[in-house]
């Protein structure tokens, strides 16, 4: 890990915290699904620190690097009419500053 | 949840309705691979990231999006991050284009 990665900002969640994904919709590249917005699931891992996608697409450094969470949300929470088994669950890699304590 | 094609990008298809799954192998065109192995080459020479070839999929246009295949857009997206990042001018690109029109014309003359 760089210094630069090692400066970013601190890790906010840990496994099986809940959080909530902010629902914005700015422009620019964002690796955060629509679908996914304005959700809540429960952190599942930790992933690390990387550089930060939506400023590496304008050639920019990325850094701070943004730690990043594997999170677990339910079907039947994100799809309105969902008729699978109701402990089906969908797993989405999210950047911190996309998500907030539910 | 709207639906706004201003918000929401073509490319950002998760939950649509997008039809079965097409499983049957394909090969690769000669130019597919050549476009994949300057994606590569690119990368690995820092001149790009893959987050900049992302970026600029995503700003074809929805018609364009749509009507182009996989490699297509990505030699659109790489085109685009050189004359970006300044390796290469629209007016470079432009005149080696003819010239390679050119060549094609002679060569099949």
């Amino acid at each position: 890990m760089t210094p630069a990665q090692r400066e970013s900002p601190a890790q906010q969640f840990g496994p099986g915290e809940r959080v909530r994904v902010r629902r914005a919709y700015p422009p620019g590249h964002l690796r955060t699904p629509w679908y996914i917005r304005g959700h809540s699931g429960v952190v599942e891992r930790v992933c690390g620190a990387y550089p930060n996608p939506e400023e590496l697409a304008y050639a920019r450094s990325g850094l701070p690097a943004q730690p990043l969470y594997r999170v677990r949300f339910l079907q039947h929470e994100v799809w309105p009419g969902y008729r699978g088994n109701a402990q089906d669950s969908l797993d989405v890699e999210l950047y911190q500053h996309w998500l907030e304590p539910a | 949840m709207t639906d706004d094609p201003i918000q929401r990008g073509v490319h950002d298809l998760g939950g649509l309705p997008a039809g079965p799954v097409a499983r049957s192998e394909h090969d690769y065109a000669l130019w597919e691979k050549r476009v994949d192995a300057l994606m590569v080459l690119l990368s690995n020479q820092q001149h790009m990231r893959v987050d900049e070839l992302r970026r600029n999929i995503e700003g074809l246009g929805a018609q364009a999006y749509e009507r182009m295949s996989y490699y297509e857009r990505w030699v659109h997206a790489i085109t685009q991050t050189l004359i970006q990042r300044g390796l290469i001018s629209s007016d470079e690109l432009g005149r080696k284009m003819a010239q390679v029109e050119q060549r094609q014309r002679e060569s099949h003359a």
